[in-house]
């Protein structure tokens, strides 16, 4: 038994650790957060050029193949900057639909460019009614002479505003919560008849909802097999899943930083406030759910990329549940033990409070998960 | 980064597994899983068969027949026992008082005491407690004064665990007044049959006799029973808490229950269905495995970094809390998972030689007294709320 990473997960590691020190102060963050773009472009070809875009990659794309535990060394140190780039977007879910699904012409003419970072993916898997659940998707893609005709809505695609290719699930088949029928299309945001309404988010990025109004695509932008994509979509939102929980583990590891350093420092009644056990116990328990929430990414990242099964879907249920009451508990304790400042925007803390809370909001929140794990329970 | 077992480990899992399918009397196994009280000679058996297979002592040096396990060898043992319903060893002699004689005592104390305790002929129980000295037990006041050759012991004992059953008591006395409270105290070895020495029971809430007063009135030790310095006890007492502390999770033990809990829920029903399909009640069940099953990692986490030559510190008294939140929540839903028949309380149906009707399900009648008895977890070994002082002070610097 070795929890520790090997020396070239550790190098990773530390090579997105020292760019994100390096480049990523909070107020150049706030800065990147108001631009068009949402993120900075600089520090996403500098990703790109020290290889880190491609990590999940293969070889021939330039990649190394990495697996949960390389996927998890990045996105931890990202949370820790609360970096504002589409890493999760492009490179876990949109590299990882085209890379499962798409044809080898596909691959070429999307993956490569994603691998390199010069191409930037999103996805639009959810719809206003579908509340986390991928399967619940009423967007139609219809046959015609020369390919299919999509409308429908798409909710809440992160990263959709500066994509350069979308992909997004619509059925072909069944009814609106059927796990056949499902289907998988690469498009164009340029197309005819897509619209998107973009605006930021609570917690500092960008998304758009997208309609898509007679978009007519042709039978090369199906990606995979037709009706078939509830799968790929399951395994995919489970990579990013773990994911999103080593992210949010490197959010949590600073938010409890600042709350300590913040007791130390913050004097009330002649004493540093952390002399107050009422608040001592406190943060105990942040960072009491900090190693819970890091025992379960760990796990996570451990079945990312295995086999789909019962127990691959119980371990990642349960990680994005513990992740989502742990962010929750860090980012209200926090806001709290800080007082009036952690409820101003000039302080980073309440950024980090901010996406904690976003986490949660992606790919199912810590109730949506409950459930799921529940429906999964064995008897024995 | 590897969750798994190696080779040798996995061999090891074999062997114990073998172990316990041939050696693990039936009806010890059958009370532990079925929360029913076992008695003194149960634990007698059990640790005569544990003894003879050499792995009663696994916090010992081989040289005084203990068995060196990894801290991993550990862990598969304490799963394995969990899932097979061994009885926990009633810790006072084997892993707490036999550490600080191997550390600090002398070479007579070990001679005279580590094979009895081996052998089961002395069972030892703990006088650390008193009634005005719990989670500060450094302000305890039972007196020590030295009188020629012996000590004159006076005071009283509290909360002392199967105190009844025990020969042997090891207690922390007030050997010097002049001083800090935490530098006057000492760590004497005392034989319960020495006149003087009375145990009165004390009945906890579930009905139980598990907890005893013990009162000492001019009892005569003698000096040889001193372990290592006088007014150097609290330094041998710390050394021993962080023996307590270690595998008071009991993430085995919160394992059996989990399953134990899902077994009854899948029986007992509600709207004509399972109550482990009930929408509210699965996820109460769900919500707790996960928490058992992150505590588990963070468990493995603290293992391997001792395997590695760490040093398991503040981290156990975090894992401590969080372990037995768990636990005590397992037990709650188990109690619910009753229904009304969480009310009877029949303390017939507890023994497992009953063979009358049940008045529910079989395994129902322990399950109150089991959660209110569970109570305690978050209670000993240092309250929970003592754990996050320590990790506060530890580890994070306040």
């Amino acid at each position: 038994m070795d929890f520790q990473l090997n020396e070239e997960q550790q190098m990773l590691q530390d090579t997105v650790a020292r760019l994100v020190r390096g480049e990523y102060s909070f107020e150049k963050r706030l800065a990147f957060s108001e631009t068009d773009l949402g993120f900075s472009a600089d520090f996403w070809k500098q990703l790109s050029e020290l290889g880190l875009t491609a990590v999940p990659f293969s070889e021939e794309l330039g990649g190394f193949g990495g697996g949960g535990v390389e996927v998890q060394s990045v996105m931890t140190e990202l949370g820790r900057g609360l970096c504002l780039e589409p890493y999760l977007q492009s490179i876990i879910l949109g590299g990882g639909l085209i890379g499962q699904a798409g044809n080898d012409s596909q691959k070429e003419n999307w993956l490569t460019g994603i691998a390199s970072g010069e191409l930037k993916a999103a996805v639009g898997l959810q719809e206003p009614q579908s509340f986390y659940d991928l399967n619940n998707i009423e967007t139609r893609a219809e046959k015609n002479g020369e390919g299919y005709v999509l409308n429908g809505r798409k909710a809440v695609v992160i990263g959709g505003h500066c994509a350069d290719v979308i992909v997004i699930s619509a059925r072909t088949s069944g009814d609106s919560r059927d796990t056949n029928g499902i289907t998988l299309f690469a498009l164009s945001p340029e197309t005819a008849g897509i619209e998107r309404r973009t605006y930021p988010t609570i917690d500092g990025a960008k998304g758009c909802d997208i309609t898509l109004n007679k978009v007519q695509v042709s039978a090369d932008a199906l990606l995979g097999e037709e009706g078939k994509a509830a799968g790929v979509i399951e395994f995919q939102a489970g990579r990013a899943i773990a994911a999103l929980c080593a992210e949010a583990v490197g959010v949590m590891e600073i938010a409890n930083e600042l709350t300590l350093e913040y007791l130390k420092q913050r004097k009330q009644f002649g004493v540093p406030i952390g002399k107050f056990q009422v608040l001592q116990h406190r943060m105990v328990d942040m960072m009491s759910e900090l190693e819970q929430a890091r025992s379960m990414a760990i796990l996570a990242a451990s079945v990312a990329d295995g086999e789909q099964n019962d127990e691959r879907r119980r371990v990642l249920a349960g990680a994005k549940n513990v992740i989502g009451r742990a962010g929750q508990f860090i980012s209200e304790s926090g806001i709290q033990m800080h007082g009036g400042i952690g409820m101003t925007w000039e302080y980073n803390f309440a950024h980090y409070a901010k996406r904690l809370i976003g986490i949660n909001h992606q790919l199912g929140d810590d109730d949506f998960h409950l459930e799921r794990y529940a429906n999964l329970l064995q008897a024995s | 980064m590897n969750m798994n077992y190696t080779a040798e480990e996995l061999a090891f899992r074999d062997e114990v597994r073998a172990f316990l399918d041939e050696k693990l009397p039936a009806d010890i196994a059958a009370k532990v899983k079925g929360f029913r009280r076992l008695s003194k000679e149960d634990h007698q058996r059990w640790q005569k068969i544990l003894c003879k297979q050499g792995w009663y002592a696994t916090h010992w040096p081989e040289e005084y027949g203990g068995v060196n396990w990894t801290p991993v060898q550990k862990h598969i043992w304490d799963e394995e026992s969990s899932r097979y319903g061994v009885p926990r060893s009633i810790p006072f002699g084997v892993n707490m008082v036999a550490p600080v004689i191997i550390r600090f005592g002398n070479e007579e104390q070990k001679q005279r005491y580590l094979p009895r305790i081996l052998s089961g002929e002395d069972w030892w129980c703990q006088g650390y407690s008193e009634p005005g000295a719990g989670s500060d037990l450094a302000s305890l006041k039972t007196r020590a004064v030295r009188d020629g050759d012996h000590y004159i012991v006076n005071g009283q004992k509290t909360w002392t665990t199967l105190g009844q059953h025990a020969n042997m008591i090891f207690c922390l006395v007030r050997t010097n007044t002049e001083v800090k409270k935490q530098e006057g105290i000492s760590f004497l070895l005392i034989d319960m049959n020495t006149p003087g020495i009375s145990v009165r029971p004390i009945i906890t809430l579930d009905g139980e006799h598990e907890v005893n007063e013990v009162f000492f009135q001019d009892v005569k030790v003698p000096v040889a029973n001193l372990v290592g310095e006088e007014d150097k006890g609290w330094t041998y007492a710390k050394f021993l808490l962080t023996y307590e502390r270690t595998g008071l999770a009991g993430i085995g033990m919160s394992k059996a229950a989990l399953s134990h809990l899902k077994q009854l829920a899948s029986r007992r029903m509600k709207n004509g269905k399972p109550l482990i399909e009930d929408p509210s009640f699965s996820q109460r069940i769900a919500r707790v495995e996960i928490d058992l099953t992150a505590a588990a990692i963070s468990n493995l986490r603290i293992i391997a970094s001792v395997e590695g030559g760490g040093v398991p510190g503040a981290e156990s008294s975090m894992l401590k809390v969080k372990g037995t939140e768990i636990r005590q929540a397992i037990n709650d839903l188990a109690r619910r998972a009753i229904g009304p028949y969480a009310l009877p309380f029949l303390e017939e149906e507890m023994d497992l030689d009953y063979d009358g009707e049940f008045l529910s399900d079989k395994d129902a009648a322990p399950l109150s007294a089991q959660y209110f008895n569970n109570r305690k977890l978050s209670i000993f070994g240092g309250s929970n709320e003592i754990q996050k002082n320590i990790v506060s002070k530890m580890i994070l610097g306040l």
